[in-house]
Order: structure tokens, then C-alpha cells, then sequence
């Protein structure tokens, strides 16, 4: 098990070069370059930015560039005795400028470890301000997978028993339906009614405004919950009912389940006990997928809910052009999937030692 | 003459067997009595014929989708004059619906065809040659669905600003994937059969064997796969526009005309309420008709 573990370990490795390669190209594939935010303000001359542009490394080979990104710079240029000059270089010229001056040891650490660059509008490490938004939405991926996961494998699992009846239909129709229904829509509809007319429900935001933008904790305040969490959650109820609904009527079907009938043991205890626990290993694999819709629709719902989270975040990095911010987004969302995936794998060999040895 | 007549009955029998008739005109048989998927189509039919046809019809209404005239903003649906009412700018909502249509609809279609193309040709690509070529397109795929599709599609978007043109290129070169492998995994299946040995005994070459030999066996495949491909790419462009990083105003898109619907929900419900009923029927159109094709064309189900 642990030797499949790090084989599948070994094997991310690769994906996520790629990632940080094809993020990093997106950054220098935008206009003016990663630092020309940083560079081009009121009030820098030309020469300062040429300065700060040659510290900053814009003139060096991309794949220099790159490395500085994901791995840092403290290693390329550093100050072994501690006199505030660097004396030491790999990799970099001790003097990139040639002004006979050696240049100030490197500052940064890497995306690799954890240092993205400090944000162009918020003017503070990107990874303080990711921290932040953190927390809102895990409590809103983490709500809606619970709830959507539930109704989806009940429903599928009552669509399998009632096959071919009136709830199967619906629940089927119904899957239908949620694929194709454009999710912010559905929510400002929801917003709309019960929020704008019936005032049930709060129309956007985590909490009540505070003076401190802190929240209550969450059960104080599980009005502002109810709506984005069923938003997140339609994204998946459709996918996981269909595939629960398919993998227990393949199972009904097995021979075990023939012989649990014929025993004259009820349909609830063939159906629940017999099928149902057989027919959920599969959805193991669905984990990694499902990570990635909830990223997915985080965007979405925390756009239209004015959720302070992650997918809100990225939208309005991208809108005010704060590169480091977006990329590290991206970067972080990705790792989750990809740990999604491995998760999903390593879940379904450990239920299933079929898989172990293939 | 008794051979004859035995002879002509057999026939006649064979006429009757389903086995005789043609993987097409079995299909067409199977989707006649679809209503669902029927239904879908002519509704489709119907919003594409409506969005092709919208300068005349504006043309017939006197009205303009782009014409702005504040002191006739947010009338309601059946104002006279303004059949859908008016938008926060006095533009009319039905003009800009039927041109929107144009938009959305055309994006999907024009993405669909390109990620089902590029799809088919990678994923015939890789299926046959294999090798290293597999490994790392297999590396490509795996790396590009590894981040959820829509933090890409908002970085690039973000970056490029792309034209509605450019636009559908992108969204097309996110979704490439999943056609791939399915593309590629048929390839695998094929290229072990008899006729394709025999292809390849008589000296064919690679791009002759998989364009005159194998593309045709994919056809249908990729043919069912393009109708909920079509409403995959609506969804998406509709998304990337309400967050206004797609289509950027005045071209009006069904997702883009939802961009501050926020701001319309005391005024206009209306204007909420429309565009996003456009885009859901239409892409669940699309969807039944998917899944009607599949059950139709697909040679795996027997009557």
C-alpha cells in the first residue's frame, strides 16, 4: 500500500511542473511582463525603473526568471558573512548591472516554498492574503460537499430501488436539470426570491456587517450558509445521484445479490445492506472530480454571495491585474485537485485491493 | 422458378429485418419516436432560427439593440413598444436577447467544432502512434485537468482580454481534453483490427490510415458528443461573461447581459430573469438531444 502511495506520488511530480511552467508563462505572457505593476508608478524615473528592474531580474533568461519563481533566489546570490553584501553566487552574476558594486543578496524564497511575491494592490505577501480567505471557503466547499454528497448518494441509491418509477424519473429529470442550469443564475433567482421579496434569507455576504470584518462563529450564522451551500452543492448532486443510480443497478445484478434475494432476506436488507455497500466503492474515484467542481463553483457562488473566500479572490485578482495573487490561486487550487486525485485513488485502493495490483 | 420465388422471399424477409437496415436509417427510426429529444430540437430550432433572423425582426419591431434612451429605463415586460421591456439603459431586452443569441449560440458552435477537431486529431494522434508521443500528450492532458478549468480560463482570459473571436479559441483549447481521450481510447480499439493490418500491409502511410481508415469509424462518436460539447462551451462562456472577464459590452452575450443583474433586482427582475431563462433551456436542450443521439446512434443498443 505505502509503495503504491509513493508511486502515485512520484507520478504528481511531473503535473505539477507543468502547472507551475504553464502559470509562469501565463504571468509573462501579460502585458508588460510580471513586474511592470510594480515598476511602472508615478514618480519612478526611467532610470530607477531600470534599476528596479534589473534587481528584480526582468532582464534574465526565462528559465533563470522561472527558477527564481518557483525556487527563490537566496540561493542564487547570498551574504555568507553576514556583512549585508553578497559575496557568494550560483547561477546569478554577483554584479548583474556591471556598476562594480555587487548586487544585494536574493530576498526570495520561491513558490515552491510557499512565496509568491507580495500582492500589487494589497502590497503584502500573497500567501498572508490567501490565508485570510482561507477559512470562508473551506466552511462553504466543506458544508456543500456534505450536504450535496448525501443527497446525491440517497437519491441515486432511492432512483436505483424505484427503477423505472415516478421518483426515479424525477430524480433523473432532475439531474438533467441541474447540469444544465447556469448556477449563478439559479442563485440570483434564489436571491431574488428569497432574499429581495420574501426577506427570508440574507441576500449576500458571510455574516452581519462587523466593525472588525470578523464573523461569529459559524453556527451563529447559519442563515448566511443555507443559499451558497445549495448553489455549490446542485454542482454535484446531478453527477454523484447518476453515478450512485448506475453502479448499484450494476450491482444488482451480480450474482450475490441473486442469492441474498433468493434466501428470502427482505428487499430493504438485499438493497441497503447488500447492494448499497458494494455499489459505493466506485464513488471513491468521484472525490478527485468533485474537489475540482467545488473550486469550481467557489468562483461562481462567492462572486454572486459576495463570499470573502478563494474564488472571489482569484476574480477580482484578475480584474485589478494582481498577477502574483491569481497565480498563486491557481497554483494552490491545482495542488488541491491533484491531492484530490491522489486522495481518491489511494481511498478506492484501500477499499478495493483489487486495484493495489494492477 | 421455385428458386426464384424462395430467393425473393428471403429477400423480402431480410427487407423487414432490422439487420438489413442502415446504422442511419436505424437511428432516424429510434429517434422518431423520441419525443423528448424531438421536442428539444424544435425548440432549439426555434431559438436558432429567432437569433439568425434578429435584424429582421428587430427590423419589423423598430427596435435596436444598442439604441440607449434613459428616460425609458427598466419598462416592464409588455410595454408597448417594448415587448420584453427595456434594460438600466433603455436598450431594448428582446433586440438584445435575439442578437445575444447570435453571440452565445455562435461561440458554442464555433468552440464546440474546434475542441471536438482538435479532439479527434490529437486523440487519433496519440491513440496510434503511442509511445512517446502518448507520454506526453498524456502529461499535457493530465497536467491541464488538473487545474479546475475555470481558475484557467479566468487567468488567461484576465490576461489576454481576449475578442469574442479569440475567445472562442480559448475556451476551445480548455476542453480539448476530455475529447482526447475518449478519441483516443476508439483509436486504441481500431487499430488492432484486421482491415487496419491489412491498411498497413499495403503499405499506407500513418496519416492515410488514420484519416481515410479510422476517422470515419469516430464520426458518429464525435457527431453525438457535439451537441452537449455545444452546450458545455454556452455554459462556459456565459460564466466567464457574467463575471465580465468574457465578451465585453456593448456586444450583448446571454451571460454578459446577467453582469449586473445585482444592481436590477429591486427594478427589473425581468432583466434577471430572461437571459439566464435563454441560456438554461438552451443548454438543456442541447443536453437532451445529446442524450437522445447516444441513444439512438449508438450501435452498442439493440432493440
Amino acid at each position: 500500500m505505502i509503495k503504491y502511495v509513493i508511486r502515485r506520488l512520484i507520478q504528481a511530480i511531473p503535473i505539477f511542473f507543468g502547472i507551475t511552467v504553464l502559470s509562469y508563462l501565463l504571468m509573462t505572457a501579460a502585458p508588460g511582463g510580471p513586474v511592470s505593476a510594480l515598476t511602472f508608478r508615478p514618480g519612478v524615473t526611467p532610470a530607477e525603473r531600470q534599476r528596479l528592474a534589473a534587481r528584480l531580474g526582468v532582464n534574465d533568461p526565462w528559465h533563470v526568471q522561472y527558477l527564481r519563481w518557483i525556487l527563490g533566489d537566496d540561493w542564487m546570490r547570498w551574504d555568507s558573512d553576514g556583512d549585508g553584501v553578497a559575496d557568494q553566487a550560483f547561477i546569478l552574476p554577483l554584479d548583474a548591472d556591471g556598476d562594480g558594486v555587487p548586487e544585494p543578496p536574493g530576498e526570495r524564497r520561491g513558490a515552491l516554498r510557499g512565496d509568491f511575491g507580495t500582492s500589487f494592490v494589497a502590497r503584502r505577501p500573497v500567501l498572508d492574503v490567501l490565508l485570510e480567505r482561507v477559512p470562508a471557503t473551506l466552511e462553504l466547499g466543506i458544508s456543500s460537499l456534505v450536504i450535496g454528497v448525501t443527497v446525491g448518494i440517497s437519491v441515486g441509491i432511492l432512483a436505483a430501488v424505484t427503477r423505472g418509477q415516478a421518483f426515479d424519473t424525477v430524480a433523473r429529470v432532475m439531474a438533467v436539470v441541474f447540469d444544465a442550469i447556469p448556477s449563478f443564475w439559479l442563485g440570483l433567482m434564489l436571491i431574488l426570491l428569497f432574499g429581495a421579496h420574501l426577506h427570508l434569507l440574507p441576500m449576500q455576504g458571510r455574516c452581519a456587517v462587523t466593525l472588525d470584518d470578523t464573523c461569529p462563529p459559524v453556527y451563529q450564522r447559519l442563515e448566511y450558509l443555507i443559499l451558497p451551500t445549495f448553489i455549490l452543492a446542485t454542482g454535484f448532486i446531478g453527477g454523484y445521484s447518476r453515478f450512485t443510480r448506475a453502479s448499484m443497478l450494476d450491482i444488482v445484478s451480480q450474482d450475490y445479490v441473486r442469492t441474498a434475494q433468493s434466501k428470502g432476506l427482505s428487499n430493504r436488507t438485499v438493497w441497503f445492506k447488500h447492494a448499497a455497500r458494494n455499489a459505493l466503492i466506485p464513488i471513491a474515484t468521484f472525490l478527485g472530480p468533485t474537489i475540482t467542481s467545488v473550486l469550481g463553483g467557489a468562483v461562481v457562488t462567492e462572486t454572486i454571495f459576495s463570499w470573502p473566500g478563494l474564488g472571489r479572490t482569484i476574480v477580482a485578482a484578475v480584474a485589478q491585474r494582481d498577477y502574483p495573487v491569481a497565480m498563486a490561486v491557481t497554483v494552490y487550487a491545482a495542488i488541491a485537485t491533484i491531492l484530490g486525485y491522489l486522495l481518491s485513488d489511494v481511498l478506492y485502493a484501500l477499499i478495493d485491493p483489487r486495484i493495489r495490483f494492477e | 422458378m421455385t428458386t426464384n420465388t424462395q430467393a425473393r422471399v428471403t429477400i423480402a424477409q431480410l427487407d423487414n429485418n432490422s439487420i438489413s437496415e442502415s446504422f442511419l436509417r436505424k437511428g432516424l427510426r429510434r429517434l422518431s419516436r423520441d419525443y423528448l429529444t424531438l421536442t428539444a430540437i424544435a425548440i432549439l430550432a426555434i431559438f436558432t432560427l429567432l437569433a439568425l433572423l434578429a435584424p429582421v425582426i428587430t427590423r419589423m419591431l423598430g427596435v435596436d439593440p444598442t439604441t440607449t434612451n434613459p428616460s425609458i429605463n427598466f419598462l416592464p415586460i409588455g410595454s408597448p413598444g417594448h415587448l420584453l421591456g427595456t434594460d438600466d439603459l433603455g436598450r431594448d431586452q428582446l433586440a438584445r436577447l435575439l442578437y445575444a443569441g447570435q453571440v452565445s449560440l455562435g461561440i458554442g458552435v464555433a468552440g464546440a467544432s474546434i475542441t471536438l477537431f482538435i479532439g479527434m486529431v490529437i486523440g487519433m494522434m496519440t491513440g496510434y502512434f503511442g509511445g512517446f508521443f502518448d507520454d506526453a500528450m498524456n502529461w499535457v492532458i493530465t497536467t491541464l485537468d488538473s487545474i479546475p478549468s475555470l481558475y484557467l480560463l479566468i487567468l488567461i482570459v484576465g490576461i489576454l482580454s481576449p475578442s469574442a473571436g479569440t475567445l472562442v479559441f480559448i475556451i476551445a483549447l480548455i476542453g480539448w481534453t476530455g475529447t482526447t481521450r475518449l478519441i483516443r481510447g476508439q483509436t486504441l480499439s481500431l487499430r488492432g483490427r484486421e482491415y487496419i493490418l491489412s491498411a498497413q500491409a499495403i503499405g499506407a502511410s500513418p496519416w492515410r490510415i488514420m484519416f481515410v481508415h479510422i476517422m470515419p469509424n469516430l464520426i458518429s462518436i464525435v457527431l453525438i458528443s457535439l451537441a452537449s460539447a455545444i452546450g458545455g462551451l454556452i455554459l462556459a462562456e456565459s460564466v466567464l461573461s457574467f463575471l465580465g472577464l468574457g465578451v465585453q459590452p456593448p456586444t450583448a452575450t446571454w451571460g454578459n447581459m446577467l453582469t449586473k443583474a445585482q444592481t436590477f433586482f429591486v427594478r427589473g427582475p425581468h432583466l434577471v430573469f430572461l437571459p439566464g431563462l435563454m441560456i438554461f433551456v438552451t443548454v438543456l436542450c442541447l443536453y437532451i438531444i445529446g442524450d437522445g443521439l447516444r441513444d439512438a446512434f449508438d450501435p452498442t443498443i439493440v432493440d
